[in-house]
């Protein structure tokens, strides 16, 4: 593969002109029989792929209001042409939301509409050829589900829904994508991502607990499968190892000793992410929440908390209570999720998001911290998109922006904003979300982090941030990957936890 | 000629409602599986109720999205509501007050409608991104609707037309009764693109306006914490395990 390299910073950031074709491919890597076949789908493209496509496209129009409507909606009106971050990095017109929506709508309209069945032409309507199919599939797979596009359409056409169905009709023609497919296949066998076994999670663990206790003479305990437990822990595998996920891992476990929270990890539900979602198949994203209810149950815990992890928050926040039905206000009969709703303390909100949990008890006045530990950091916060436009933290609409914000004011001293526009629900996302974390994708992944590292670039130069906080592992991992071709530290990203970490006073210091 | 106008004003009213009609019950039977509202979302049904009203009172994402295509977008509906209404006076008899009220409002409205029509189409014309995703249709509907406006207008300002005749004609239509319609080449152009109109509606992406209501990330209530929300093809995955 040739070098990557970053694309220039705009001068301003002003719109870009087209440059069609410039991200044209075959996309990423595509999912071989064994992975495919581990989680039922089909093992390589079936022969009457065409039929079967629309067929089920079909069916989807009928399971989804969201698809049905926004294949009618769009009027396309072009607001929503600016804002994708793949378009504003590589300039392929494909990458405009509306125009990857129209890759379906095309084939929608001369499948499913009158005017699309008698006049292609006028309406902009397209056989399914191999050549479309194709370009679903590299141009799908270019799309992170990152929301942004649904805040300005006038409508809220939500381009992550379409990508979501079009990568559903791929894998359900055997056409599905490597990297996000052998994830859930590890999910499904391990328990987690990355396919880290029981006994190396609990081996990690120890490996933990000796660190902090070397590191602060204090007994910090990183318990898993501890049953009667209050707190289950649900976070993304990559804490337990990555850098900088890990001490992020070390902040959690340090909110929970200095609280005098009981609490455990499971070794059945040791992931919080949820790839079901990326690949928008209703049955593996179920499939993947029941482990958490499974482990809820087992343990009986009274309490679930989700780490820092963006995707897995909106699935938990938004879909659990659907799915597994961790949340509240289960009808009577409703037996399936009574059983858990039963057993969970409705005092909290189920679920919890760490950053809820940890501000909840600076508020109570139960942490301490000295902030001038985090004074070599100057720090801003990067909004993760599925937090920022999928899900909410506390009481009020927009709770998701404040308490990450009010936490790391609490445990830090220097704290600046990026500029507006690529903040709150306007963020960008950091290129690398929705199942487009590979090598294979890294071209699409350096150009999509073009708005992130400009906004970045100038609160660096004007203020000297040299540390942008965020609450995703995928960011995390994005960041780590391409601050360094973009020229800056890798060490620059880092999780909200690990301030607190750096910051929080144990014991009677 | 009157009669002809007449049959194909029923055909297409039919065309209209029935396929408009249809295509609500099917966005309204599709279920949404689950809960999407881009946040930051109201948490109560109020809260649905007013961010729905901003949206399509004031285009409130549009406004946030791009002032020009706001501004144009904006005046083209809010004047066609405008002229629409001031068009109710061909149907009602006596005139309802505020009906008559609007009327000297309804005039400018015709020519701040064509303004805007016209100005989303140049942009549509000009700039390289809305050119690239640009259907012809895009550009023929635009037409359809700067063809209504010019020939209203050309009805109102050169052209007159005898509208106690045109009410006249309406009023029988709506008894079903044939009355002879002033035989302007205007007017009959203005009809015409009128029952295209109305027979391109529940076909084509004019279906933005039911669909906006209808659009789960902007009607549905952010309370998943709170309430268990299941749909009914999702519900039947739990009673089979
Ligand atoms: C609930 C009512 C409606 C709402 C909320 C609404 C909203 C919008 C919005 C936000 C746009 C995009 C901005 C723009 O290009 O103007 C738009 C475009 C458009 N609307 Fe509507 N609309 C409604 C009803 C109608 C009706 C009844 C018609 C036609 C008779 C219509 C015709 C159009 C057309 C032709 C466009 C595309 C303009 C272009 O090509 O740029 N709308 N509408
Ligand atoms: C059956 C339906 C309709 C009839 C019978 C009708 C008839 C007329 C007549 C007779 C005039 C001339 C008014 C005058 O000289 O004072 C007029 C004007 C006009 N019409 Fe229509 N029209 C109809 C539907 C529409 C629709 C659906 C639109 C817009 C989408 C429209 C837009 C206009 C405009 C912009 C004018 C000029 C401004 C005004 O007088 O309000 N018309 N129409
Ligand atoms: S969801 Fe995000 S990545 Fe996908 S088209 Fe919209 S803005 Fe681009
Ligand atoms: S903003 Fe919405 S309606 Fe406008 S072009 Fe984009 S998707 Fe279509």
């Amino acid at each position: 593969m040739a070098e990557i390299t970053a694309p220039a910073y705009r001068v301003i950031p002003i719109i870009p002109a087209l440059k069609p074709g410039a991200m044209e491919g075959k996309g990423p890597f595509v999912a071989s029989e064994k992975i495919n076949e581990a989680i039922g789908f089909p093992g390589q493209l079936v022969e009457d792929w065409h039929d079967k496509a629309i067929a089920r496209f079909g069916e989807l129009l009928q399971k989804y209001r969201s698809l049905r409507v926004y294949m009618d909606a769009c009027v396309h009106c072009g607001a929503c042409t600016d804002k994708c971050h793949y378009f504003i990095g590589s300039q392929d017109p494909k990458n405009m939301p509306v125009a990857r929506q129209d890759l379906m709508r095309s084939v929608y309209r001369r499948y499913f509409t009158l005017p699309g069945k008698l006049f292609p032409k006028l309406v902009g309507a397209r056989d399914l050829t191999r050549e479309v199919l194709d370009e679903w599939y590299n141009y799908y797979n270019q799309c992170s589900e990152c929301r942004r596009c649904s805040v300005f359409c006038p409508y809220g056409i939500d381009t992550a829904e379409v990508t979501m169905a079009a990568r559903e009709i791929l894998d359900s023609i055997g056409y599905g994508q490597k990297y996000s497919n052998e994830i859930i296949g590890k999910v499904h066998k391990i328990g987690n991502n990355l396919g880290l076994p029981g006994p190396a999670l609990e081996d990690t663990l120890e490996g933990l607990e000796e660190d902090v206790k070397d590191a602060t003479g204090i007994d910090v305990k990183f318990p898993i499968d501890v049953k009667g437990a209050e707190v289950l822990l649900i976070t993304p595998s990559a804490d337990f190892f990555a850098e900088p996920h890990i001490d992020s891992l070390i902040g959690y476990a340090k909110v929970f000793h200095a609280t005098g929270t009981s609490w455990t990890l499971s070794s059945i539900a040791s992931e919080a992410g949820n790839f079901g979602m990326f690949i928008g198949n209703y049955e593996q994203l179920r499939k993947i929440a029941l482990r958490i209810r499974e482990a809820a149950l087992e343990l009986g815990v009274k309490r679930i908390v989700v780490g820092e992890c963006g995707h897995a928050w909106r699935v938990a926040y938004s879909f659990w209570n659907t799915l597994n039905g961790v949340g509240d206000g289960a009808g009577e009969v409703d037996k399936f999720a009574q059983m858990l709703q039963k057993q969970l303390d409705h005092r909290y909100k189920q679920p919890t998001h760490i950053c809820e949990f940890t501000w909840d008890h600076i508020q109570q006045g139960n942490l301490r911290f000295n902030k001038s530990l985090n004074d070599k950091h100057v720090i801003t916060f990067h909004d993760s998109c599925n937090v920022a436009r999928g899900s909410r933290m506390g009481d009020l609409p927009g709770g998701q922006f404040e308490i990450p914000r009010n936490i790391i004011r609490s445990v830090a001293n220097n704290f600046v904003e990026m500029r507006e526009g690529t903040t709150h629900e306007q963020t960008f996302c950091c290129g690398g979300g929705g199942g487009l974390l590979t090598d294979d994708l890294i071209d699409i992944r350096v150009k999509g982090a073009l708005p992130r590292m400009e906004a970045l670039h100038q609160v660096q130069q004007e203020h000297g941030v040299n540390f942008m906080a965020t609450i995703c592992a995928i960011c995390k991992a994005q960041f780590t990957k391409v601050l360094p071709i973009y020229g800056f530290d890798r060490k620059v990203v880092g999780g909200v936890h690990q301030l607190v970490s750096n910051a929080i006073i144990l014991g009677d210091q | 000629m009157s009669a002809l106008i007449a049959i194909l004003f029923y055909l297409a009213t039919l065309l209209f409602v029935v396929g408009l009609l249809q295509r609500i019950r099917t966005y309204a039977a599709t279920p949404a599986p689950l809960k999407i509202p881009t946040t930051p979302a109201p948490t109560t049904t109020s809260g649905v109720v007013l961010r729905m009203t901003r949206e399509v009172v004031f285009f409130e994402s549009l406004f946030k999205a791009n002032l020009w295509i706001w501004s144009m977008g904006w005046l083209f509906h809010a004047s066609m509501a405008l002229v629409v209404l001031r068009h109710l006076r061909y149907f009602t008899d006596p005139v309802w007050g505020w009906v008559a009220a609007i009327q000297p409002f309804g005039m400018y409205a015709g020519l701040t409608m064509l303004a805007g029509l016209c100005g989303l189409w140049a942009r549509r014309l000009i700039v390289e991104r809305i050119r690239y995703i640009s259907t012809p249709s895009d550009h023929l509907i635009l037409l359809l609707l700067i063809g209504i406006a010019a020939s209203g207008l050309t009805m109102k300002f050169v052209a007159h037309t005898d509208v106690i005749a045109v009410k006249n004609f309406f009023q029988g239509w709506m008894a079903f009764s044939f009355q002879p319609l002033p035989s302007d080449t205007v007017l009959v152009l203005h009809l015409l693109s009128v029952v295209a109109l109305l027979v391109i509606f529940p076909i084509s992406k004019l279906l933005h306006a039911p669909g906006v209501f209808f659009s789960p990330t902007r009607n549905q209530t952010d309370n998943p914490r709170e309430q268990r929300h299941l749909s009914a093809w999702a519900a039947k995955l739990e009673s089979e395990k």
